[in-house]
């Protein structure tokens, strides 16, 4: 299967690859997927007092297109609000990697770690 | 080097040279065009004789009389005549089928198309080697059993099936013997002078013949009997029709040809390149080879890094020319069915990679495959929340995972 060159970027150099403490307090982690369907995504943010998310980290087991997935997620999410982060939508991942509809899972998972992160950040709050 | 190193030999073989050149002698106006079913002109005559020669050398690498020989498509045809055609045949005397989880999809959707029509069948589970415990298929064989088919060798594990004994169980039994035989024409000895095989299938493009061109062996003595799948001009003694494709016939007959020439050195080169491949995976983490590495071709080489994702490796790998056992391209996301049933996980089955080794394989090419694999393995695994957890010593089977 030919990739786009945005997966390949991603894919040959991906962003903010590693791994923050869960136990944190600042720290939200969203873990998706299962490895009996071949791609597990771990997302991290760093969220300061004033909501916005400062820093984010991931680490992928998947496939070329799961794996930019979220490496561009994690290039979205810095600099927003919680808010914010939590309206990225699937399909604008997608479009912008240029997902064949075989590899519309990898956005939609990338998705659903954002917002496991959220709202591990925000149970971690309350 | 060719780039990409082609290490797919078990997809399919390149043609060898001598029999490109040879097949282009029966083509053209100037050549031996001739349908060999005339019998009225020296063109039909001497297209009749080049299939008969082919037929010979077919029989001859198995050990087969050229009587035996029956041409199809490819394999797949094969496997679809012999279980349909044996199974029509023999209705009568019962309407049960056995075979295994890790056949070719050639043989298993054929079986599914027979349950469809009434048969039952049977699914044995491999062994974790990938081999058939012959206790199990014996437990299995019932009075209206009529076939088994049980591959050779084993298309994404290279395993040998021993069909020596599954033969003699199989006729002591009075059931007919179906064998899958592409994978290990060329490869193993088939000697069908000893073996209690009835049917066996062949194709010529995993020996370095051209595609489109199989042969069905059909047994003699004694005399094993099948329906036509496909009706016409009653070519191929009623159990084939269709115009015989004298070039890839040909093709065919001069690849296996060679192939019993020089099958014994090519192996010897074949073991050491293979061995060469597997000693420079030495000390990798994590590394498991699938199927049993003793009855096994050695032109295959199964191996799952664990904790890397199949596709994602292939991606990193794409100077090589290999497969894995992820098909992580349909929705459903099915890891290698054959994986799955000789008890491999998930992730292993997601993180298989098969290189198999032919006739042009260099050392240079392994050298280059050995560095080249241990690199991205150890680059893809540090992006992988899985290895992360193993070497915390998290054990992943116990988590629970969303399956989506």
């Amino acid at each position: 299967m030919a990739y786009s060159d945005k997966v390949m970027d991603h894919y040959e150099n991906p962003r903010n690859v590693g791994t923050m403490d869960k136990d944190e307090s600042g720290v939200g982690t969203g873990m998706v997927g299962a490895p009996a369907c071949g791609d597990v995504m771990r997302l991290q943010i760093k969220v300061d007092e004033q909501g916005v998310i400062e820093d984010a980290k991931f680490k992928t087991y998947g496939c070329g297109s799961a794996i930019a997935s979220s490496s561009l997620v994690t290039e979205w999410v810095k600099g927003k609000t919680l808010e914010e982060a939590g309206q990225i939508k699937n399909t604008d991942i997608a479009e912008e990697l240029a997902l064949p509809p075989v590899k519309i899972h990898c956005s939609v998972l990338a998705e659903d770690a954002i917002k496991a992160a959220i709202s591990d950040y925000k149970e971690k709050q309350s | 080097m060719s780039s990409p190193i082609y290490l797919d030999y078990s997809a399919t073989t390149p043609v060898d040279k001598r029999v490109a050149e040879k097949m282009c002698h029966y083509l053209t106006m100037d050549g031996n065009f001739g349908n060999p079913a005339s019998r009225s002109h020296k063109y039909g005559w001497d297209a009749e004789t080049a299939v008969e020669e082919a037929r010979a050398n077919v029989a001859a690498l198995i050990n087969a009389d050229a009587k035996e020989i029956v041409w199809t498509s490819g394999a797949t045809e094969s496997d679809n005549l012999a279980i349909k055609g044996a199974a029509h045949f023999y209705s009568k005397r019962g309407k049960h089928i056995i075979t295994s989880k890790t056949e070719h999809k050639a043989v298993l959707d054929t079986c599914r198309q027979l349950e469809r029509e009434g048969y039952e069948v049977t699914y044995l589970d491999p062994e974790e080697d990938g081999l058939i415990d012959i206790t199990k298929l014996e437990a299995a064989m019932r009075d209206d059993t009529i076939l088994v088919s049980i591959m050779h060798v084993n298309n994404e594990i290279g395993v040998i099936q021993d069909i020596e004994a599954i033969g003699e169980l199989c006729r002591s039994r009075k059931i007919i013997f179906h064998v899958d035989a592409a994978q290990s024409a060329g490869k193993t000895e088939i000697d069908l002078k000893k073996l209690k095989v009835d049917l066996l299938s062949l194709s010529a493009h995993k020996v370095y013949g051209p595609k489109g061109i199989g042969v069905l062996y059909v047994r003699r003595k004694p005399r094993i009997r099948i329906e036509a799948q496909m009706h016409g001009g009653g070519h191929e003694r009623g159990m084939r029709s269709g115009t015989l494709a004298t070039h890839q016939i040909v093709g065919m007959g001069e690849a296996f040809k060679i192939a019993k020439e020089e099958m014994f050195d090519e192996n010897k080169r074949i073991v050491a390149l293979r061995d060469r491949l597997l000693k420079g995976f030495d000390g990798m983490e994590e590394l498991y080879i699938n199927g049993s590495l003793e009855q096994r071709v050695p032109h295959n080489l199964n191996l799952s890094f664990n904790f890397v994702e199949g596709e994602s490796l292939l991606m990193a790998i794409d100077s090589l020319a290999v497969s894995s056992g992820s098909a992580c391209t349909s929705a459903s996301l099915e890891p290698s069915y054959v994986l799955r049933a000789i008890g491999r996980n998930d992730e292993l089955a997601h993180s298989s990679i098969r290189f198999s080794i032919g006739r042009f394989t260099t050392e240079e090419d392994v050298d280059y495959t050995i560095k080249l694999l241990k690199e991205k393995v150890d680059k893809l695994r540090l992006l992988s929340p899985l290895w992360d957890m193993y070497k915390d010593g998290i054990d992943i089977s116990s988590i629970q995972w969303n399956a989506h």
